[in-house]
């Protein structure tokens, strides 16, 4: 394939990955930037995200899209009242210690892995996208799906934009996240906030599941990558800045994209792993971040 | 007694209760005991590092891998001896730790933590790039045969139990010295120092940067002893002790037996090997009550089951 | 798991029966300590323990190689058992990884004490656990189809008697991909294990039969979406050899679909992409017209003989290759036939090593290697094998399938010595 397709393919790739990771770190990012803890189940509410949009999809009979809207409705919902159970009844107690809510978080990832295994299984399972219309290129077919995705998240990352910038919900948020000892003097029930973000943050890795299961299936170990990834893209964009999210997902999408246009795909990924790593090293706070207080 | 005394009669102690039990447990147990000694140093060498200078790297097995495959390699390519072996693998791990160090160390908080995982990443994505020589995901098998150890007029066998125990507490013993002199040291406290306020003890004239520099190789020295034995011992080397998941597991057995205590590692890295193993044979669904009992445990043991001792009965413990 | 011991009610003690044995049990009183020995030996299960994948990346192969097994216990039980013995498995989980693999091995040998280990499938595993099984001395027979015991890198203590291993494999689909896809190949295959194999395997076979593999991508483990690398593919590429395996196959599949279309070249892959994955899943219909190599096939054929039915009967797996009563539950019907066969295999070994326990396992190992020929029947239902005691492997015939109106159909089956090659190796040249 000549260069300029090429270049075109890896980029739209790019950006799908781009679109769903931007979401996933965006949640993750909440949570670290306002309640200051790893929350290593990240993925973990990724992957039910995923596998209960199998279930909601294959529940409802009629045309795909009805299944996967309901999906898209409602398995948000669901992983969000699960981790908000979960924070409730440990993260809570443990008074957000730093240490103990790793430990708690890699009990819960086991907790949700086995318990996915157990009623959902170990097999791969598919979600029917709601529309399958392939776009035909001159030099390549490609999902129109895809697409759909990248808008979709980008509608969404707005929307979140605006509800933190614009609104008494995100002022608060915005509030405890800066300093949340004042923000509790003010009479901002520091508590109840936490809560919200938490669930708040699975939810968006949720809704980025079913956005991507159409593309690649729901299976009970899906989770690892994205948390790995979502890990990244947060601190490369620096700690708590929305902005700083979306550009570091775009950046790490498109140049996994484009570097595995020049290398085989193995040595494509350590480059590009090498490089993102040391960005880093060389700009410890993140591209768009402040030292962290 | 002076609490120095104390300290190391009970160090002592848990030497000679792993030495006696030996001579009592039952084969399987024995068995399962030398692993989990041998990985207990991999806890220690990472608690050096977390527990003392409270970095948390997640990206530890990069260096209990270094050591596995240094030795490993160097037995199955080029025919070394098993204490040459050794040696080349705690030396791939100690300069493993100084390149990382010297990159990694120019972040702090969140920022090392990714930066250690993205280096172990590209570690673990190497060793499949090179897989003609480490023979990738599969891994390799090192030779039984040259699996043994002639010390003087007599041959070790390192695939014999016995023989196994015995290189396990061993090296498990050094390691534990090891760490409880250094952290008991002046250099130990100016790792503390570190950890507590390290702007202030920059200020005090101490080099933060060449210390934390120190306990990194020194960390990573320790961690690819522990890889370096577990291939020797176990003849098996492979990408899987790369990748996250054993970066994770020693910071979850430091977390679990207590950071910042020499006997924390041993204690956490027994509890969850127990637990893991006991459950497994009642149900299939075994994760679920790991899972529970971690929940459970940083719930009524928020700093380790050592830490939580320490805080509310025996505070001497180092 | 099926546990069940010997079924009695078949061999009721008659009063006759019992005075012979003790009349026999007196003759034998004479040498102390035997008699006692010999009767706990005698009426004992011979405890086989199952390494299987439970959790981990493996699940999916777990639980079906766990029914296989269980069907043939039953089978091999409700006949008498070995030696008259009945048998009992014990399974513990590996998690998929070599390290606790090792561990579980030991765990057999020293707490559950069991006479052989058998049952895994993923190579890392295999070789993971290979070193704990030759130290403890204990046979250790695996259904992986892997090339590592072959290759003997392992050690005397391990046997791949039940499946083809994926070097013989790959020889054996050499000469129908050329004479029948097309001369130009290009192999996209996992970074890891199993791709090294057909990295390794393939280009000679094919360069045998006069056709070249013309491009080699191997996808990093970790990669969920592959358009990016399609264009690594070259135009002239004439056939696409696909081994992918893990969750994101799907996606493979469906991505390739995508980038191509209906203008595509021939595709040509290894059934492992699609195990327990029902083959009319949405975004695979591109797979129709395409071929797959498989162990023993997933759909019922019109030619099955009267043992495959039977067997697939006592498994409980349908027309379709699912499990009877949920069409969605697919097997791993290419290569859980290898649990039945291994089965029977020990029994044959055991059988004629006159195994009576651990103290045996020397003589079972040599009765193993002195094996030689598997017959097709209800103990061999994928077909006749042969066996080579030298490199501890088995060769059987193999399944190339066309996809066709949503159903696996066997086009072509090969001969044993399409696949054989020069042995590596000897193990019975190791000591015991």
């Amino acid at each position: 394939m000549h260069f300029g397709p090429h270049l075109l393919l890896a980029t739209l790739e790019g950006l799908v990955t781009s679109a769903v990771l931007a979401l996933t770190a965006l949640g993750l990012s909440l949570v670290f930037g306002v309640m200051r803890i790893v929350n290593v189940a990240h993925g973990e509410f990724f992957m039910l995200g995923a596998v209960l949009a199998w279930a909601i999809s294959t529940a409802i009979s009629g045309h795909p899209a009805l299944g996967f809207l309901a999906a898209l409705v409602l398995a948000p919902l669901v992983v969000g009242a699960v981790a908000l159970v979960a924070e409730r009844l440990v993260l809570r107690r443990l008074n957000y210690n730093p240490e103990g809510t790793i430990v708690a978080t890699i009990g819960m990832l086991y907790i949700i892995q086995q318990l996915a295994l157990t009623f959902y299984g170990p097999e791969a399972r598919p979600v029917e996208a709601p529309f399958s219309y392939r776009i035909l290129l001159p030099w390549f077919g490609y999902s129109g799906y895809k697409l759909s995705v990248v808008a979709a998240s980008a509608v969404l990352l707005v929307a979140t934009w605006l509800v933190l910038t614009r609104t008494r919900v995100g002022l608060i948020m915005r509030a405890t996240q800066y300093d949340s000892e004042t923000a509790q003097a003010f009479g901002i029930p520091v508590d109840r906030v936490y809560g919200g973000v938490f669930a708040l943050g699975a939810m968006l890795a949720a809704v980025a599941a079913v956005l991507i299961v159409p593309i690649s299936q729901a299976h009970y170990l899906m989770g690892q990558d994205p948390l790995l990834l979502s890990f990244i893209v947060v601190i490369i964009g620096g700690l708590g800045s929305l902005r700083g999210t979306v550009v570091a997902a775009v950046l790490i999408g498109l140049s996994d994209g484009i570097i595995s246009m020049f290398f085989s795909p193995t040595l494509a990924k350590i480059i590009a792993t090498a490089a993102v790593a040391l960005v880093l090293v060389f700009r410890p706070q993140g591209l768009f971040g402040t030292t962290p207080r | 007694m002076k609490a120095s005394a104390k300290v190391y009669a009970l160090h002592l102690g848990v030497v000679a209760l792993l030495a006696g039990l030996g001579f009592v447990l039952p084969e399987y147990h024995f068995g399962l005991l030398s692993r989990i000694m041998v990985l207990a140093v991999f806890a220690m060498g990472y608690n050096m590092l977390f527990g003392y200078v409270g970095l948390l790297s997640l990206g530890h097995a990069m260096f209990f891998a270094a050591g596995l495959y240094g030795a490993g390699l160097s037995v199955i390519h080029l025919g070394w001896s098993v204490p040459a072996a050794l040696a080349a693998g705690i030396g791939c791990g100690a300069v493993l730790a100084l390149l990382v160090g010297l990159l990694a160390l120019r972040t702090s908080g969140v920022a090392f933590m990714i930066v250690t995982m993205m280096f172990a990443q590209v570690f673990s994505l190497l060793i499949l790039y090179f897989s003609a020589w480490t023979g990738g995901d599969q891994g390799l098998v090192v030779p039984q045969p040259a699996r043994s150890l002639a010390l003087g007029a007599t041959t070790l066998d390192l695939t014999n139990p016995a023989t196994r125990y015995c290189a396990a507490l061993t090296l498990f013993t050094l390691a534990l010295f090891v760490t409880l002199g250094l952290v008991r040291s002046r250099y130990g406290r100016v790792l503390v120092a570190i950890r507590e306020n390290e702007e202030r003890t920059r200020m005090l004239g101490y080099d933060t940067f060449s210390n934390k520099l120190v306990a990194v190789v020194v960390s990573g020295a320790i961690c690819a002893a522990s890889g370096a034995v577990y291939a020797l011992l176990f003849g098996y080397v492979g990408s899987n002790f790369a990748s996250v998941q054993y970066s994770i597991l020693p910071l979850l057995w430091v977390l679990l037996g207590g950071a910042a205590a020499t006997l924390g590692p041993l204690v956490g890295t027994l509890f969850m090997y127990y637990v893991t193993d006991i459950t497994s044979g009642y149900t299939s669904a075994y994760l679920l009550i790991v899972g529970v009992a971690l929940i459970l445990l940083v719930l009524f043991f928020p700093k380790g089951i050592l830490g939580t001792v320490r805080q509310r009965w025996l505070g001497w413990l180092p | 798991m099926d546990k069940k011991p010997f079924d009695l009610s078949k061999s009721r003690l008659t009063r006759r029966t019992a005075l012979k044995g003790l009349a026999a049990g007196a003759g034998l009183a004479a040498a102390p300590g035997f008699v006692r020995y010999a009767q706990a030996q005698s009426s004992a299960p011979i405890k086989i323990g199952f390494q299987s994948h439970r959790t981990g990346i493996g699940a999916a192969y777990g639980r079906w190689y766990e029914k296989t097994t269980a069907a043939a216990v039953k089978a091999i039980n409700a006949a008498g058992g070995i030696n008259g013995r009945p048998v009992e498995v014990v399974i513990e989980d590996d998690g998929t990884d070599p390290g606790r693999g090792a561990e579980v091995v030991g765990k057999f040998a020293t707490q559950h004490k069991t006479d052989i280990v058998f049952g895994t499938l993923f190579s890392h595993v295999v070789i993971g656990s290979a070193p704990a099984a030759g130290e403890a001395k204990m046979p250790y027979f695996v259904v992986s189809e892997g090339h590592h015991v072959a290759s003997t890198k392992l050690n005397r203590y391990v046997f791949q008697p039940g499946i083809t291993d994926v070097k013989s494999q790959i020889q054996s689909m050499a000469p129908w991909i050329a004479a029948n896809a097309g001369k130009k190949v290009t192999q996209i295959f996992p970074d890891f294990a199993f791709g090294y194999d057909h990295r390794d395997y393939l280009p000679p076979a094919l360069k045998a039969q006069g056709a070249d593999v013309i491009a080699q991508i191997a996808i990093p483990p970790t990669e969920s979406s592959f358009t990016k690398y399609f264009p690594q593919i070259p135009a002239e590429t004439e056939v696409i050899y696909h081994v992918m395996v893990g969750p994101a196959v799907l996606t493979f599949v469906k991505e390739l679909g995508e980038f191509y279309g209906s203008n595509r070249p021939q595709l040509f892959g290894f059934i492992d992409s699609l195990e327990a994955v029902d083959i009319n899943s949405p975004g695979l219909e591109f797979l129709d017209g395409s071929h797959f190599w498989e162990g023993s096939p997933r759909y019922a054929q019109a030619d099955d003989s009267a043992a495959q039915k039977a067997y697939r009967a006592a498994v409980g797996i349908d027309d379709n290759g699912a499990a009877v009563g949920d069409p969605k539950d697919v097997s791993t019907a290419a290569h859980m036939f290898g649990c039945w066969e291994t089965l029977y295999v020990v029994k044959k070994a055991m059988e004629d090593a006159g195994y009576k326990g651990p103290e045996d396992r020397a003589k079972l190992v040599e009765a193993t290697e002195a094996l030689t020929e598997f017959a097709e029947g209800p103990e061999h239902p994928q077909g006749p094998k042969t066996f080579n005691g030298k490199i501890h492997q088995c060769f059987g015939i193999q399944n190339i399938s066309k996809v066709e109106g949503g159903k696996l159909k066997v086009v072509h089956k090969t001969k044993i010595e399409d696949g054989l090659y020069e042995p590596e190796g000897d193990y019975p040249k190791q000591a015991l």
